[in-house]
């Protein structure tokens, strides 16, 4: 699990300048000059758009333009104009809309002036306030309030920093990014979310640190994730503080090295608020962390505190799951291991089954640790310290702390997949213009050859043609216009269409 | 003008031998093709490779799931030429069901989006199957098969209606001494599996053609592929709209009809209503022997959804409209009283307006693509009539 020290060498210099970045920021919002763009981090690498319009012109990192989005306007329609590389500023006011952003590299970037924020406001009737599917996506100072699905919602998407949001009532998950890989989600605040107000879903790599998480049913939420980092974050009076699950019937369907350190999880005792259904609607209030069928997960050095269930509880799924059985999921959570964590005044009321196990003990209080249903390899230091129960098989650690891991997140972004031109040639000749021209035979629209006949050494004949076709012969349908293929892509096509021999 | 330049090339395509824009004469034997069909390149050792734009993008763990830009799951491509058109020809002989009225084009018809329209599929002798026949496109990516997962390859999945008394009702062995005893499957068999040192057909050789020619089912290129790919003027602002519904985490459709296939593979537990007068559909409850899963079904794939109405496993909603408004009805509301069924935890109530529901029926619709839609035989190798048109209208709905 522990990775060898020297690669983090580099990763600590990374570190060392996202936090003097936060910090010259800090300083600049103080002088209200513009906070610095996003760090080089996440916008070197980072290849242009390979189809599409934004794929016409090469555009190379941090070249990108910035647009300027103020009081009244639209974020959209910066989003819109914006090109791969691009920094879109949002100034103080009101915004309201739901922002969708389908390219790649884009930064948006909120500007907080004299304490005042661009505020996302969803009124109770918008869904989402911010969606994204894109690589290399920034989004920062956002405040985000009154939606009714997701604050910021990622499907795919690698490489993504969501940082100094402010989110409060934004509907079912404060911020979810969901199938991405390599992120930053840090110095957030969020409040009055009905699931998980951070929710790490389906993803790889991604560090959570330095959040404020409170007053939501779940604080922090890693499920079906791997490689990740939940650092430095305080979540009190949440029904339940961190979560590391596996839920079944997900797609991916493991979870496991997750780390959760030095975190402040305190007093998490609200009444559960979840909607009927809902994973959480299960989570007995007064639950510090609950580790549920995940494997590999470490605590350490965290501060938990007046849980009113217990400390920290793991249990398997068929203990804490309330949905149909996965036959693909090992339902149990193995080789967790529990270092020092200060964990006092736990357990004040339990509730429900663990009171009920409670009373099998000859106690009304719930425990620090407790531990039920299956699960192996599980260890733990200094176990004398607290008030544990089930713990019976779980061995002292050999290790004693998780120095050597500084990050998760990957030392390069994440590249896009390596395609040859040819490959891509390919790709768009047989997935799209096979579909009407064979090579000799007539199908929709003429032979291969036909063409090759009519356009020899001349392919941007056909490059033009396809993406503005005039109908030419009577005896064939009207070829529809391919203006979704980038013009290089349109060019190489049009060449390889030319070589074609069968 | 510019037609003038390639005046030229016009001259020498008139000395080309260009017969082939003729119809193939009646009498001429059938011969099976040589090249691929739409969407597949011919590699030197004659494979048939599926080619897609989305292989230019990854997928986290190769999950195939995610969002816009996201990789497909691993397909099921590699099948010749030969055995790709073979199976088209076995694919609409009614020849391969007992008493010759079905062929698997019945309930899989090309022109309904590879379903049949009906709510229940319609066997042999009229009898009424139990669910509602799911589309054949983009198979070849999907990890199961059948409405309830109890398949895990097509050859599997195809033993189900072939065998089944009230599908095609045939048994291995007639559908053997059927096609054995046809000189011309004969031939064709041989040139599809030219392995083989004797003339006898197997019948894993005619799982792997029909097979062949189902992986040959691929619908990537719809309105919104062009969106996907980043050519964002390809939907209207309402169906943009609609995309935005779809993915919001009030209706939550993509959290199931998961980009770019629009299904997760997974098995969810719905509580959709069954036609009136059936019982519950314990669906993967009887093949996992696990009651938790009791009304648990396939999530189906999204692409070509407005060609294949009626929706559900059971057929029961005639529109799309209808169906997206079964999930803003709330949770359990359509499950009979004495069933505790666990229903999937993105079944909520969205509470989603009238405008939303069409937004989302408008984006559904983008899903649309038949541009691979394969030819129909226009002689069987049997020398049967095609009965897949004929038969839909005679059964009626």
């Amino acid at each position: 699990m522990m990775k060898k020290p020297k690669r983090w060498l580099g990763l600590g210099a990374v570190l060392v300048l996202f936090i003097a970045g936060v910090w010259v920021g800090r300083i600049m919002y103080k002088t209200q000059s513009t906070p610095p763009p996003p760090p080089t981090f996440f916008r070197s690498s980072l290849a242009p758009d390979t189809a599409g319009a934004s794929g016409d012109q090469v555009i190379t990192p941090v070249s990108g333009t910035v647009i300027e989005v103020r009081d009244g306007e639209l974020i959209q329609a910066a989003v819109a104009q914006a090109r791969s590389g691009d920094l879109i500023r949002v100034y103080p006011g009101t915004y309201k809309e739901t922002v969708y952003i389908d390219k790649e590299n884009i930064s948006l970037q909120g500007m907080i002036q004299d304490g005042k924020w661009p505020t996302l406001d969803g009124e109770k009737e918008l869904n989402d306030a911010l969606l994204y599917s894109g690589n290399g996506i920034l989004i920062e100072n956002f405040k985000i309030v009154n939606y009714k699905g997701n604050g910021v919602m990622g499907q795919a998407g690698n490489n993504f920093v969501i940082r100094n949001n402010w989110i409060l009532d934004a509907g079912v998950y404060g911020i979810f990014p969901e199938f991405g890989k390599n992120g930053l989600i840090e110095h957030n605040i969020l409040t009055g979310i009905e699931d998980a107000a951070i929710y790490v879903g389906m993803c790889d790599n991604v560090d959570v640190r330095h959040n404020e998480v409170y007053g939501n049913v779940a604080g922090i939420e890693i499920e079906n994730s791997r490689h990740v980092l939940v650092e430095n974050n305080h979540s009190y009076n949440n029904t339940g503080g961190i979560l590391v699950f596996i839920t079944p019937g997900l797609p991916i369907k493991t979870c496991y090295d997750v780390i959760v350190r030095n975190n402040f999880i305190n007093d998490n005792n609200h009444v559960n608020f979840g909607a009927p259904g809902s994973l959480v609607a299960g989570i007995p209030s007064g639950t510090g962390i609950l580790v549920m069928a995940a494997d590999q997960v470490t605590i350490e050095n965290n501060i938990i505190t007046g849980n009113n269930n217990a400390g920290i509880t793991v249990t398997d799924l068929a203990y804490g799951a309330n949905t149909a059985n996965d036959p693909e999921v090992e339902p149990n959570p193995d080789r967790l291991i529990i270092l020092d964590n200060i964990m006092i005044d736990n357990g004040n009321s339990p509730v429900g089954e663990l009171k009920a196990l409670m009373m099998t003990k000859l106690s009304t209080r719930g425990p620090d640790i407790v531990a039920v249903g299956g699960g192996t390899g599980s260890c733990i230091v200094n176990r004398d310290r607290y008030r544990t129960v089930s713990l019976g098989d779980w061995a002292q650690c050999q290790a004693t702390d998780t120095r050597a891991i500084q990050t998760y997140m990957l030392d390069e972004p994440v590249a896009p997949r390596k395609i040859s031109e040819k490959e891509r040639v390919k790709m768009a000749y047989y997935g799209i213009c096979s579909g009407c021209h064979a090579y000799e035979v007539r199908m929709v629209g003429p032979p291969t050859l036909v063409i090759q006949a009519l356009y020899q050494n001349n392919p941007q004949g056909i490059a033009d043609y396809i993406v503005k076709p005039e109908h030419k012969r009577k005896d064939f349908p009207e070829m529809p216009p391919q203006k979704y293929l980038s013009k290089d892509l349109r060019l190489a096509l049009a060449e390889y269409l030319l070589t074609v021999k069968q | 003008m510019r037609f003038l330049q390639f005046l030229p090339g016009t001259f020498s395509l008139l000395l080309l031998p260009i017969i082939v824009l003729t119809q193939r004469p009646e009498s001429k034997p059938i011969e099976l093709a040589e090249n691929c069909p739409p969407g597949f390149e011919l590699t030197d050792d004659n494979r048939c490779m599926s080619r897609s734009l989305y292989q230019q993008y990854p997928s986290l763990r190769n999950s195939g799931v995610g969002g816009l830009k996201t990789g497909l799951p691993k397909v099921r491509d590699g099948f010749s030429p030969q055995q790709i058109d073979l199976g088209r020809y076995l694919f609409f002989d009614p020849i391969l069901s007992r008493d010759g009225s079905l062929s698997c084009a019945s309930c899989h018809n090309p022109e309904l989006g590879f379903s049949d329209g009906m709510t229940h599929s319609v066997g042999i002798n009229g009898k009424e199957g139990s669910r509602n026949a799911p589309t054949l496109w983009n198979v070849s990516f999907m990890k199961s098969f059948f409405w309830d997962a109890r398949a895990k390859t097509l050859e599997e999945q195809m033993e189900g209606p072939l065998f089944a008394p009230h599908e095609m009702g045939t048994t291995p062995n007639q559908l053997l001494s059927t096609l054995n005893s046809l000189p011309v499957y004969q031939r064709l068999f041989a040139q599809a599996f030219p392995d083989r040192t004797d003339e006898k057909i197997r019948l894993k050789e005619i799982y792997t053609a029909l097979t062949a020619f189902e992986c040959s089912l691929i619908s990537l290129n719809s309105r919104y592929d062009h969106y996907a790919h980043g050519y964002h003027e390809a939907l209207t602002k309402q169906e943009i709209e609609g995309l935005n519904v779809f993915r919001s985490f009030v209706a939550r459709c993509a959290e199931c009809h998961t980009p770019p296939l629009f299904t997760n593979q997974q098995i969810a537990v719905l509580g959709t209503p069954e036609p009136d007068g059936r019982p519950l559909d314990p669906g993967a409850e009887k093949i996992f022997d696990d009651a938790t899963m009791r009304g648990g079904f396939k999530v189906p794939s999204l692409r070509n959804i407005a060609k294949t109405a009626p929706y559900m496993h059971s057929g029961r909603f005639a529109t799309l409209r209808e169906t997206v408004e079964f999930y803003n009805r709330g949770r359990g509301h359509a499950v009979p009283q004495d069933e505790d069924l666990r229903i999937h935890w993105h079944i909520s109530e969205p509470n989603l307006s009238e405008y939303e529901l069409d937004r989302l029926v408008d984006f559904l619709k983008t899903l649309t693509d038949e541009t691979f839609k394969p030819r129909v035989p226009e002689k069987l190798a049997s020398e049967a009539e095609s009965v897949h048109n004929s038969n839909v209208r005679k059964m009626g709905k």
